[in-house]
């Protein structure tokens, strides 16, 4: 199975966040890391590989500094890798993000392509399945389990979709196929050294934004304007060392909460 | 006159009640902007829905039939809307944001060549203008998006963003149309098997009315006890957010979000939660909400009622001595 990752590199869970001077988006100098949801994406992508054999290649669309996540993916097992390298990556809509790695991926032949189901910065959970209406493929998203029909031997695959409150459902779907992976759907690995040292070696492929610019288009949302959310709760912090803190919070429970 | 169009959700033949609320936010954007509001119910043999929702005030319900939108499938769902879109055009589609529209409106809008703005929180309509506000940066950020293209445009809302019980109801049933589509052989590649549940649910949080629930903030699963003590010592149920069941340090019947259960305790303590959106749709609509976390900047005291920053492992005990000390 040949198998295209897309992912993306977000600022890191904890850390601080500041608005740029014109409001409309976050100042860059922040920490990076994986999309959650890709993580999972790409350790699914290996061990398919490892059960199937194959290729697992990773894409992402984003600054020089993204290429931190391809390196990291090389180094715990990816064959190669593509950057869609430019600034303006970071500001494209997920309609437009999907048509530039449709086109920087239009010479090769995937069986499967994953994308994590939703990204942390602007939570879209739309470019997957906008990339498989663009390739005209199906899709199947919120993906908990993938397995070849190998009984059946249609060629196909039988995902498990996650549905909502703790339902799920099988579908049965022809390849090639665009999947969109839920966290947790396995146990993520960590690179090892002879992994990190591989990578080094391993292939990359740049693609810059005027050789996709051709397939894209005017992003259709526009962020107008970015801030911090208004409070709808008169949010009552209570201060002072643990033990005065942990009396004030039970007086609180008890006398206006009242649930002790 | 410009219409919008709320795609109303059924499964199975039954109305998802989280449409009430789209239809609330529908009949508030018709108010101010002077357009009109239909409704569209998809599926097969559904209607009976369309009629129910006909009750509300609304100018036109449209019963979208083809055998082949049961079960539901994306393709099959995208392919009914584009023709229907086709022959009634509306400037603006409104949806809950559920897993089964996220599965298929992105298609749908990219069918159309036109964009889908997802899990909206609300809009404002200034100058003739309408921006619609999201969540980003997992809550951090709210921003008010724009839709650039020439439409129709797709939105679709979080659960809880409008009050289902604010729905008019019309002064007489609105007209329901049925309009066939025939989806030809080969539209639809996937096939879905039954939906079912996991495993038996053990514990039901929704009845609980008090939770303690635990996210990342609690580091190791050893640490788990600590906050089953604090549960214990208040007579709560133990619940977390996704990745503490995804590590396998509760079951995953104890997770609360959208992947899990959606509760309203009367007190809702969240330890060493951030916050993330798919975790507070789940719980935001508790009569209190208590947090503590380290990072003052944690979405989580957005909508917390008492919030302590600080280091939960400093707090957490002495905060079960002074709760067995009042109790006593």
């Amino acid at each position: 199975m040949k198998i295209l990752v897309c992912m993306k590199q977000v600022p890191q869970k904890d850390a601080p966040l500041k608005l740029n001077e014109a409001g409309t988006w976050i100042r860059e100098d922040v920490s990076y890391e994986v999309n959650e949801p890709d993580a999972f994406a790409l350790e699914e992508a290996l061990r398919q590989k490892e059960k199937h054999t194959g290729e697992v290649v990773v894409v992402t669309a984003g600054p020089a500094r993204a290429l931190q996540v391809l390196r990291e993916a090389l180094a715990k097992g990816a064959d190669r890798a593509i950057h869609l390298e430019d600034d303006a990556f970071v500001g494209l809509d997920a309609y437009n993000t999907a048509r530039a790695i449709a086109a920087a991926i239009k010479d090769e032949k995937f069986d499967l392509i994953f994308t994590g189901l939703q990204s942390d910065d602007y939570g879209y959970a739309q470019t997957g399945v906008i990339l498989a209406q663009i390739l005209g493929w199906p899709h199947a998203t919120i993906i908990m389990q993938i397995e070849k029909r190998v009984e059946q031997n249609d060629g196909g695959i039988r995902v498990k979709r996650e549905l909502e409150a703790g339902f799920f459902q099988f579908v049965d779907m022809p390849l090639p196929a665009v999947l969109t992976i839920q966290s947790g759907i396995n146990k993520l690995r960590y690179a090892t050294l002879i992994g990190i040292k591989q990578a080094k070696t391993k292939p990359l492929r740049k693609v810059t934004l005027a050789e996709v610019q051709s397939s894209m288009g005017g992003n259709l949302q526009k962020i107008e304007k970015l801030y911090v959310p208004q409070k709808s709760k008169n949010t009552e912090f209570l201060e002072g060392s643990p033990a005065e803190v942990a009396k004030k919070l039970v007086e609180k429970l008890k006398n206006e909460l009242r649930v002790i | 006159m410009d219409t919008i169009l709320v795609v109303v959700e059924q499964r199975e033949g039954k109305l998802n009640r989280v449409s009430w609320e789209t239809i609330a936010a529908g009949q508030a954007i018709a108010a101010q902007t002077g357009w009109t509001l239909e409704a569209a119910v998809v599926g097969s043999g559904v209607a009976a829905i369309a009629s129910e929702v006909a009750a509300k005030k609304l100018a036109k319900v449209y019963d979208v039939e083809s055998p082949r939108l049961e079960p539901y499938t994306p393709d099959a769902f995208a392919y009914a809307l584009q023709e229907f879109l086709g022959k009634h055009p509306a400037k603006l589609v409104l949806m809950p944001h559920t897993y089964q529209v996220r599965d298929f409106v992105p298609k749908l809008a990219t069918a159309l060549q036109t964009s889908a703005i997802s899990d909206a929180i609300g809009y404002r309509y200034e100058g003739g203008k309408l921006l619609f506000t999201r969540q980003m940066f997992q809550g951090k950020f709210v921003a008010d998006v724009s839709f650039a293209g020439s439409g129709p445009c797709f939105v679709t809302f979080q659960n809880g963003s409008f009050r289902a019980d604010k729905v008019e109801t019309g002064t007489a049933a609105a007209p329901v149309e049925t309009v066939n589509i025939d989806i030809p052989d080969g539209i639809v590649r996937n096939k879905p098997q039954e939906v079912f549940k996991e495993a038996k649910q053990a514990v039901d949080l929704t009845q609980a009315e008090i939770i303690v629930s635990v996210g990342r903030g609690i580091k190791e699963q050893k640490n788990i006890d600590l906050a089953k003590q604090l549960a214990d010592a208040l007579g709560g149920e133990l619940a977390a957010s996704r990745p503490i069941c995804d590590n396998g340090w509760l079951p995953m019947d104890r997770q609360i979000g959208s992947s899990g259960q959606t509760v309203a305790p009367k007190l809702y303590l969240a330890l060493g939660i951030s916050g993330a959106i798919q975790h507070i749709v789940g719980m935001k609509g508790s009569r209190s909400i208590v947090a503590i976390n380290k990072d003052s900047e944690a979405p989580i005291f957005e909508i917390a009622d008492y919030a302590v920053v600080g280091n939960l492992f400093d707090i957490v005990p002495p905060l079960i001595e002074e709760i067995k000390k009042a109790k006593a």
